[in-house]
C-alpha cells in the first residue's frame, strides 16, 4: 500500500512515506470504530437497493457483519486468501437461493463506497491527506472487489460444470426391459457429443446384456440435424455388426421430414410409430409372447 | 496355420488369437475356403473377440471370405466383434456386408437357423424374424 507516493515531490518523500505506513492503519483503526453504524448504513444502501430480495433481514445482517469484518481485515492485512475462501464459501450457500451476479457485485461496490465516503467526511478539512488515504484505500478495496466477483463467478461455474456432468450421466439410460431386450430413451437435445456417448453405451450395453434387439425411443427429441442422423444410422450399423437388431420408435413427423430431406440412407433403418409398437415388435423378433392373464 | 480353424459338426469354427498381418490375413483366407470343401462345411464362424483394432484391409478381407465361402456353399457368421471395433468399422465407412453375432454361442444358433430349411441369402434381420 505504499505505492502512493511516486509522484510526491523528493524532499518531502521520506517523511510522506512514514506517514504513509501509518495511514492504513489509522483507516482500519477508523473502520473498526464505526464498524456498527457503516454497516448499517450498508445495509439500508443494499435495502433500498432492492438488493438481495431473496434472503431475510436477519440473514442479511449476519452476512453484512462477516462480510464487513472480512474487508477491513483484508484492508489491515492486505492478504485476500481468507476473503477468497470466505467469498466462494458465501456464493456456495448464496448461489442455490437465486442470488444473481450483478447483486454480489454491487453489495461489495455500495461497502466500498459507504466506507470510501466516511473517509471524505474524516478527512473532508485536509485535501492533501485525503488524496493520500484514498491512494491507500482505494486498490486494496478494488481488489477486495475483484476477488469477491471473481470467487462468485468460479464458483457458479463450478456449479454449472457439475450440473452438466450430472445430465451427461443421467441422459442416456440403457435399460433392460426383456431378457436380452434393451431400451434406450432418448429425451431433450441430441448434439453431437451426446449422440457419441449414447452410441459408446448402447454398443457397451449390448456386450453386457447379451441383448438381441435395441429399442431407441426419441419421442423426446425435438429435432436432430444432419450429423447426428447420420451419427444415427452409423449407431444402428455399428449394432448390428455386435449382433444386434435396432429399432428406432417415436420419430417425429420434423425429423422424418429432415432425415429424407438431408438424404439419410434409411433403408437399414428399422423404424416403427411408437414405443409401444417397437417394443411389441422386439418382442415377437425375440419370440415373447405377452398375453393377458384370464381374471384381469 | 496361425489360426485354427476347427471342425464342429457342419460347421468350422476359427477364432482368431492375435492381429494378422495383411499376408497372414490372405493366408487365412485360402486355408479356410480349403477347409470348407475338404469337410463339405455348411456355415463358418469367424471369432474376432480378441482383436481391438480392425483396418479396412482386415474387414475387406474378412468380407471376401464370406463372399467366397458362400460360393462354396458356406454361410459365414463373424462374432465378437468388440464395441470400439464395430464403430470405427462403420465410422470408416467400411461395408462389412456380412452375417454378424454376439459371440460364439450366438452365432452357432444363428447357422443353425439360417442353414436348416431355405432361408440362405436372407438378411440377418430375416433370419432372426423367422
Amino acid at each position: 500500500m505504499t505505492n502512493g507516493i511516486s509522484d510526491t515531490t523528493g524532499a518531502s518523500e521520506h517523511a510522506e512515506a512514514h506517514e504513509e505506513a501509518k495511514l492504513l492503519p489509522e483507516l482500519v483503526a477508523h473502520l473498526h470504530k464505526h464498524r456498527t453504524e457503516l454497516r448499517e448504513e450498508w445495509s439500508n444502501r443494499i435495502t433500498e437497493s432492492h438488493l438481495l430480495s431473496s434472503m431475510t433481514p436477519q440473514e442479511i445482517t449476519s452476512e453484512t457483519i462477516s462480510v464487513y469484518d472480512n474487508y477491513v481485515e483484508v484492508l489491515e492485512t492486505g492478504s485476500v486468501e481468507a476473503l477468497q475462501r470466505y467469498a466462494r464459501d458465501l456464493s456456495e450457500r448464496i448461489i442455490p437461493r437465486g442470488v444473481e451476479t450483478h447483486e454480489v457485485v454491487s453489495i461489495v461496490l455500495l461497502l466500498r463506497d459507504v466506507l470510501a465516503r466516511s473517509l471524505f467526511e474524516k478527512y473532508q478539512d485536509d485535501f492533501g491527506l485525503l488524496g493520500r488515504v484514498l491512494d491507500a484505500y482505494e486498490p486494496a478495496a478494488n481488489r477486495i472487489a475483484n476477488t469477491v466477483a471473481v470467487s462468485f463467478v468460479d464458483e457458479r461455474e463450478r456449479v454449472i460444470r457439475q450440473q452438466q456432468e450430472a445430465i451427461r450421466e443421467l441422459s442416456t439410460p440403457v435399460l433392460q426391459v426383456r431378457e436380452r431386450l434393451l431400451i434406450l430413451p432418448i429425451i431433450g437435445v441430441l448434439d453431437n457429443q451426446r449422440a457419441s456417448q449414447l452410441t459408446e453405451q448402447l454398443l457397451h450395453g449390448i456386450r453386457t446384456h447379451r441383448a438381441k434387439v435395441v429399442v431407441i425411443d426419441i419421442t423426446g427429441v425435438a429435432d436432430v440435424d444432419e450429423p447426428v442422423a447420420n451419427h444415427l444410422v452409423k449407431t444402428v450399423d455399428a449394432s448390428r455388426l455386435m449382433g444386434a437388431i435396432v429399432i428406432i420408435t417415436g420419430l417425429s413427423s420434423e425429423i422424418a421430414q429432415t432425415l429424407v430431406t438431408v438424404g439419410v440412407d434409411l433403408s437399414k433403418m428399422y423404424t416403427i410409430g411408437d414405443l409401444q409398437g417397437g417394443i411389441e415388435e422386439a418382442e415377437k423378433l425375440l419370440g415373447f409372447k405377452v398375453s393377458r392373464s384370464v381374471d384381469s | 496355420m496361425l489360426v485354427s480353424i476347427l471342425r464342429q459338426g457342419n460347421f468350422l469354427i476359427a477364432s482368431i488369437h492375435t492381429a494378422l498381418d495383411d499376408a497372414e490375413l490372405l493366408r487365412f483366407q485360402q486355408d479356410v475356403v480349403a477347409q470348407i470343401g475338404k469337410h463339405r462345411s455348411r456355415g463358418v464362424i469367424i471369432d474376432v473377440a480378441a482383436l481391438d483394432v480392425m483396418d479396412s484391409f482386415g474387414s475387406r478381407a474378412l468380407r471376401d471370405l464370406a463372399h467366397a465361402s458362400r460360393l462354396r456353399g458356406a454361410e459365414t457368421v463373424i462374432v465378437g466383434i468388440q464395441p470400439d471395433v464395430a464403430f470405427a468399422i462403420v465410422q470408416l465407412g467400411m461395408n462389412l456386408d456380412v452375417h454378424t453375432a454376439l459371440d460364439l454361442e450366438e452365432g452357432l444358433i444363428f447357422l443353425e437357423r439360417l442353414t436348416t430349411g431355405d432361408r440362405r441369402g436372407r438378411s440377418t434381420l430375416d433370419v432372426l424374424a423367422t
